[in-house]
């Protein structure tokens, strides 16, 4: 599911049409945000390398880590760093993104990846952010006709300093410029109103959700027998992802994300679960559940009022002998039957009526009459 | 009393036993959060010692917002690190910010305020040798002060945590703050101290026992130590939990149960 996100993106937007957009929220609950954020990354930069996807480029707008962190990250999941220049640029948000360096007149170290970044002094203005971004794809992709893909590392530090209003405006021109191919964004979900987190929903054609996987938050008091559970979210968690298609079909997935040293990995939620469920039966002498054998078994058995089809005609007994039966009701009730019954050996209850005044039984209730 | 060379259970929580790194916390951001019940300073002072070690050439540059520097010499005496000296030997350089008071509506537009602080923590550490950057320790002792310092306006505040954050992957410098958890308690949405969580790399709580007191028990510690992927931990995402006494010259850490 992952990698479906991960082919949308690749295949980008058609002709005419808003390229798609992915949100990715995480909470502090289960912070892992960055982590997912770094695999569409770095799946992404593979698929630009192959020449695969629709994209020939890849802005990074880095809001939260620096520019040498994004290149050691490529580096790290084996990706070509020295012919990056020619495929990613990074729009560094992070080094100095209030001017306040400018300001101190503080000289900037050289780095590694001068080449590949360029600064951006004051991530409050949108409208000079949303050039620099485009002036950075085109940069990429020459004067061509060609697809650059966008990559904002943590909206929330945008939203900081610029209303949603302005974030949405920014976030909406970039979808619809014609020559990007997709646009996925990092969000710090509990960190804004659910208002604004919707707004940047709205926007996108995928929300990939991270949850944890036991509800419970650090630092209430006396939680902390819930520290396994604290350890389990933290190396763990459910990843929910929404897609919307064209035609407004709405489909939810749902898979589980494992955080492990090298990064992070996917698998489906579907067997876990049903291991879970297994374990949550509690432990008793009997069984709960039927093999199939017994199932069929059980199928097999007769109950006592079932109409057993051997060719008689029902009885239902009714508290009388039914009136075709029996012409006369005096005579019916003859010691001769009395005595055949006794010779079979059968049961029988002997009723005699007292009159005709007594009325057949009847589901009324014979207390109707008093007042209880 | 600890000596130099045994580890405690703190320390083990925050990576210090790598022997592969002159100094584990490079590059990283510790927040402590306490309450007003269980006061972490002690934490605190411990990093100021773990941080100068004797036969190294590590420096902290020390904010300090709620005590002044005779404070932290007496607390650091007891425990047998001797400030004044390494003040001397420029590896303990201490900032007092108690006065501090930025001007109204300023919020970083001019060189005053926490601008000129950063200013000042920024040319202390580009003035060292290159070898020694990547060991200083910048320590700001209380956040919610600083808030208090900056008219409340939690944006600078964050704004200047941010820069910080961004020393240390300039100068692969650690970072280390103390906040007040209970202080942002009452608040729907405690957004400031969410954002510094994720500022943070490890994630120390103090917190009073859920039990209620305890003669020999003074409260438990959290950490929560998330490796990012650019770290060399060994292990990823480990969660720690401690109790611990703090004693007149020393804190003593244990696994809950493991005491009277």
């Amino acid at each position: 599911m992952a990698e479906t996100i991960c082919r949308t993106l690749r295949d980008g937007g058609l002709e005419g049409e808003h390229a798609p957009a992915l949100t990715i929220k995480d909470s502090v609950a289960s912070p892992f945000g960055l982590d997912v954020f770094a695999y569409v990354l770095t799946q992404l930069s593979n698929y630009i390398l192959a020449g695969k996807s629709q994209s020939r480029g890849l802005v990074i707008v880095a809001f939260s880590r620096s520019p040498s962190f994004y290149v050691n990250l490529l580096k790290e999941r084996g990706i070509d760093v020295n012919s990056s220049h020619k495929w990613v640029r990074i729009l560094d948000c992070y080094t100095d993104p209030f001017g306040w360096k400018e300001l101190l007149n503080v000289k900037e170290v050289s780095q590694e990846t001068s080449t590949l970044s360029s600064f951006c002094n004051d991530v409050r203005d949108l409208e000079k952010l949303y050039s620099s971004i485009i002036v950075q794809g085109k940069g990429l992709i020459g004067q061509g006709k060609g697809h650059f893909s966008v990559a904002i590392d943590l909206v929330s530090e945008m939203l900081r300093h610029a209303s949603i209003s302005s974030v949405g405006k920014l976030l909406s021109n970039l979808r619809s410029h014609d020559q990007v191919s997709s646009i996925f964004w990092l969000l710090h979900s509990d960190l804004h109103e659910v208002r604004v987190t919707t707004v940047l929903e709205y926007l996108s054609s995928m929300v990939a959700s991270l949850e944890p996987i036991n509800r419970t938050t650090i630092g209430r008091k006396g939680d902390s027998g819930n520290l396994s559970l604290l350890e389990q979210n933290f190396r763990k968690g459910k990843f929910h992802v929404r897609f919307k298609r064209r035609n407004g079909r709405v489909r939810v997935m749902c898979e589980e994300l494992h955080v492990e040293l090298s990064g992070i990995n996917f698998t489906s939620v579907s067997s876990e679960d049903g291991i879970i469920n297994q374990r949550l039966l509690p432990k008793v002498q009997f069984n709960l559940q039927l093999s199939e054998k017994e199932q069929t078994e059980r199928a097999k058995v007769v109950l006592p009022f079932e109409h057993q089809g051997n060719g008689k005609p029902i009885q239902i007994y009714d508290g009388r002998r039914s009136l075709s039966e029996n012409k006369n009701e005096e005579t019916l009730v003859s010691t001769a039957k009395l005595q055949t019954d006794e010779d079979t050996g059968k049961g029988e209850i002997i009723y005699f009526r007292d009159s005709d005044d007594e009325m057949p039984d009847s589901d009324e209730d014979p207390d109707d009459d008093l007042d209880i | 009393m600890n000596d130099n060379q045994s580890l405690n259970l703190l320390d083990r929580a925050l990576g210090l036993e790598q022997q592969s790194r002159p100094w584990p916390l490079s590059g990283r951001v510790v927040l402590i959060e306490d309450r007003v019940e269980t006061t972490a300073s002690f934490v605190l002072h411990q990093l100021i010692k773990r941080s100068l070690p004797p036969n190294s050439s590590n420096v902290v540059v020390f904010v300090a917002f709620a005590n002044p520097f005779s404070h932290y010499d007496r607390v650091l005496r007891k425990l047998g690190c001797n400030l004044v000296t390494q003040r001397d030997n420029n590896r303990f350089f201490f900032f007092d910010m108690l006065m501090l008071q930025c001007p109204d509506g300023d919020e970083g537009k001019s060189k005053v305020g926490l601008v000129s602080l950063y200013e000042k923590i920024h040319k202390t550490i580009s003035s060292l040798p290159e070898d020694k950057k990547s060991y200083v320790t910048v320590m700001i002792d209380d956040i919610s002060l600083m808030e208090v310092a900056a008219n409340g306006a939690s944006d600078y505040v964050l704004d200047f945590l941010h820069y910080c954050h961004a020393l240390t992957s300039e100068f692969g410098c650690s970072l280390v703050a103390l906040n007040h958890e209970d202080i942002y308690s009452n608040t729907e949405t405690p957004t400031f101290i969410l954002q510094i969580e994720y500022l943070a790399d490890i994630l120390i709580k103090a917190e009073p026992l859920a039990t209620g007191l305890a003669a020999d028990v003074h409260g438990q510690l959290t950490v929560l130590n998330k490796a990012t992927s650019h770290g060399l931990g060994s292990s990823r995402n480990k969660v720690y939990n401690f109790h611990f006494k703090v004693k007149e010259n020393s804190v003593e850490y244990f696994y809950p149960g493991s005491r009277g």
